[in-house]
């Protein structure tokens, strides 16, 4: 893919995703990141490996995405003194994954403006690095918290309330720092990373054959999306195509995913702004909504379903018929739950300007997903870039402008209409045929990637075959780490109150970012 | 309003269409809370603690509140601190950035204090083991009473648990 303005030796990859890997040097690294940033490209995701028993070097991956795709660029860094130039200055969401790939790798950004640890928690020690080879992993480690410097506000009337890790619900783990007056919020700065389990270095024990158990278990709600990168990256890497019908069954898995969990976030921000019908009714067809999956992939969420080379599952005749019904009856029920909504003036008053992110704020921070669209980051995978069968589908982009929790709850259910409509198309659709390809033996060192557009946002997941078949270096990002700074800044001058609601406009993922 | 009442009323009919889920349920609720009832003499109350799950577990636990689980209804609910709650519902490997929450989260509990660790993560460490990052099953941090496997186990097994590890406290301390 090309980089406008800068002539780079990329090497195309196969695959469903357009995408290019290009070695460059430092002024190269410099100047790419900087032509991205002026035609207002994203960084995609960011990430290192130790490459030092092969060239003496460690590596890190920037990933940008550019008008025709993903552009991949790999930067060598010397093992001696391990730095390269600071992205954060032009990306502002590089500067958590910078801080991530220190904590994991020792290798730093020269300049970076916060060198705070930030997954690391004190689990291990600040002079270890756990992605490098000669890392013991089973060793036994003292867990030392360390004293986190925390952004003081100072100012009369200033207090603060600290939040987490174990929040009030039925939520997973994260702090959340707010500075306060009265119940305004001044400031809200987060911490993350305790639910960090060490998946880029758990891959290592894994083959490009079954890493997708361990991609589907990163983040439970998006189970489907991560298989279905992994699986892009596994196929992308072997230079194999799955068959047409395993595309159809995976989309169809993909947006049953993103219906199942737009019921479930509907049902919540409802009951969050203290309309418990919402939630009653909205868990009662997300509830019917899992147990189909059930009955047709065996698993509620229809994990382990997507496998490198196809799918591990099928729908019949009369399982796609209950589909198409069933995505029938869930759209009237919704248009009467969206009715509710619209007419709720209590409701409406608690969402109507709460939290709102301006387009320009979406844009400097380089915002996809379904926060960027209700925000007019008009990015959707399955459009702009349509991994079969996406294209012959023909997906709606839902886009919007006023950015608060109002249209991220409309956003939710246009998505959730057109997931139907896509899930009627598909079950009358869908081509007979295998469901599964062979997988032939990876080349060591090949290199694949993985790109999926989930109910979140986008998915992706780098892939390096070691000897053996085995994974050398795997890595799965969330589309949550580009989001949740943008949570921080949607805050600012709401009242406390409202926090909850906001934050589950979002309904980011704590485990798929702390991976 | 009118919509919201409509709605109301219809639900509730299509509910009663669905026998064989809420006959299951009936049959259950009936013996919940005799147990609990004989136990603790009032509702069970439950905190759950998210010790580095990867949100799988969350959903199906979520899924207890549905009009279909209804899990209020058996007298179970979920509070907001340990300190008011009879069983903690453990979730994940437990990773070691969670290790000093989870054990505060333990002492903060009256008695009895039962647990029930829930997932295959839970019970053994699941797919991530012990590492670097994570202390592998809930019991190698807390005792636990239940062990639910599944990844994620769905909510009737979840229940199932919570159920079990009320049973075996009253095999095991008979009332005076």
């Amino acid at each position: 893919m090309r980089i406008p303005g800068i002539p780079l030796d990329t090497r195309a990859l196969a695959g469903a995703v357009p995408a290019s890997l290009a070695r460059v040097d430092r002024e190269q690294w410099v100047e790419a990141a900087r032509r991205v940033r002026e035609s207002h490209g994203r960084i995609a995701a960011f990430w290192g490996a130790d490459h030092r028993d092969l060239d003496a070097a460690f590596s890190v991956f920037a990933a940008y995405a550019v008008p025709d795709g993903l552009a991949i660029l790999e930067l060598p860094v010397a093992s001696a003194w391990p730095s390269y130039p600071d992205l954060s200055g032009l990306f502002p969401a590089a500067a958590r994954m910078q801080r991530a790939v220190y904590d994991l790798l020792g290798v730093s950004a020269e300049g970076a403006a916060d060198s705070r640890p930030w997954l690391r928690q004190g689990a291990w020690r600040a002079d270890e690095f756990p992605l490098r080879r000669d890392f013991d992993s089973a060793a036994r480690r003292e867990i030392a918290p360390d004293d986190y410097p925390f952004v003081r506000v100072e100012g009369d009337g200033v207090h603060e309330i600290a939040v987490g890790p174990i929040h009030a619900g039925t939520i997973e783990p994260g702090h959340f720092r707010f500075s306060v007056v009265g119940e305004k919020v001044l400031r809200l700065e987060e911490r993350l990373g305790y639910t960090h389990k060490g998946a880029d270095k758990r891959f290592e024990d894994f083959t490009i054959a079954d890493g997708y158990r361990l991609a589907g278990r990163i983040s439970g709600d998006s189970t489907v999306a991560y298989a279905w990168a992994y699986a892009q990256a596994a196929e992308s890497l072997l230079g194999i195509t799955a068959p047409a019908r395993a595309g159809w069954l995976r989309a169809l898995m993909l947006e049953r995913e993103r219906v199942a969990n737009h019921l479930g976030d509907l049902g919540a921000l409802g009951n969050d702004a203290a309309l418990g019908f919402a939630f009653a009714q909205f868990m009662r067809l997300k509830e019917q909504w899992l147990r189909l999956n059930q009955e047709v992939f065996g698993h509620r969420f229809a994990m382990d379903c997507i496998v490198p080379g196809g799918v591990a599952a099928d729908a019949d005749d009369a399982q796609r018929a209950a589909i198409a019904r069933q995505a029938g009856a869930i759209r009237a029920e919704t248009l009467e739950l969206q009715n509710v909504f619209d007419e709720h003036s209590g409701l409406q008053d608690r969402f109507i300007t709460a939290g709102r992110v301006t387009p320009e704020l979406a844009s400097a921070l380089g915002i996809s997903g379904l926060a960027g669209r209700s925000s007019g980051q008009a990015f959707d995978l399955r459009v702009d870039f349509p991994a079969d069968p996406y294209g012959e589908l023909g997906v709606g982009k839902i886009v919007h402008v006023a950015g608060d929790v109002a249209y991220r709850v409309r956003a939710r259910f246009d998505e959730l209409y057109e997931s139907l409509r896509l899930i009627e198309l598909i079950t009358s659709r869908m081509p007979a045929g295998e469901t599964r390809s062979a997988l032939p033996a990876p080349a060591p060192r090949a290199f694949g990637v993985g790109w999926v557009e989930g109910w979140r946002g986008e998915v992706l997941v780098a892939l390096e075959a070691g000897e053996g078949g085995r994974i050398r270096r795997g890595h799965a990002h969330d589309p949550s780490w580009q989001t949740w700074p943008l949570l921080e800044h949607a805050v600012i001058g709401n009242i406390v109150p409202d926090f909850p609601l906001i934050n589950k406009s979002f309904n980011l993922s704590y485990s798929g970012h702390d991976s | 309003m009118i919509p919201l009442i409509l709605k109301i009323l219809k639900t509730r009919m299509v509910n009663e269409d669905a026998p064989a889920t809420r006959e299951e349920w009936r049959v259950r609720a009936a013996t919940i809370e005799d147990k609990i009832v004989k136990m603790l003499g009032r509702a069970l109350v439950i905190r759950h603690v998210d010790a580095g799950s990867c949100n799988g577990c969350e959903l199906e636990i979520h899924a207890l509140n549905n009009p279909y689980y209804n899990i209020e209804s058996l007298g179970i609910r979920f509070a907001a601190s340990p300190r008011h709650a009879d069983l903690l519902l453990v979730t994940g490997p437990v990773t070691k950035a969670m290790e000093g929450a989870l054990r505060i989260a333990y002492e903060a509990m009256p008695h009895p204090k039962l647990v029930v660790a829930v997932g295959d993560c839970g019970c053994t460490g699941g797919i991530w083991g012990e590492s670097y990052a994570t202390c592998g099953r809930v019991a190698n941090v807390i005792p636990v009473d239940v062990a639910v496997p599944g990844c994620p186990p769905p909510p009737t097994a979840i229940l199932q648990g919570i159920l079990t590890a009320i049973a075996t406290k009253t095999a095991s301390t008979p009332g005076p």
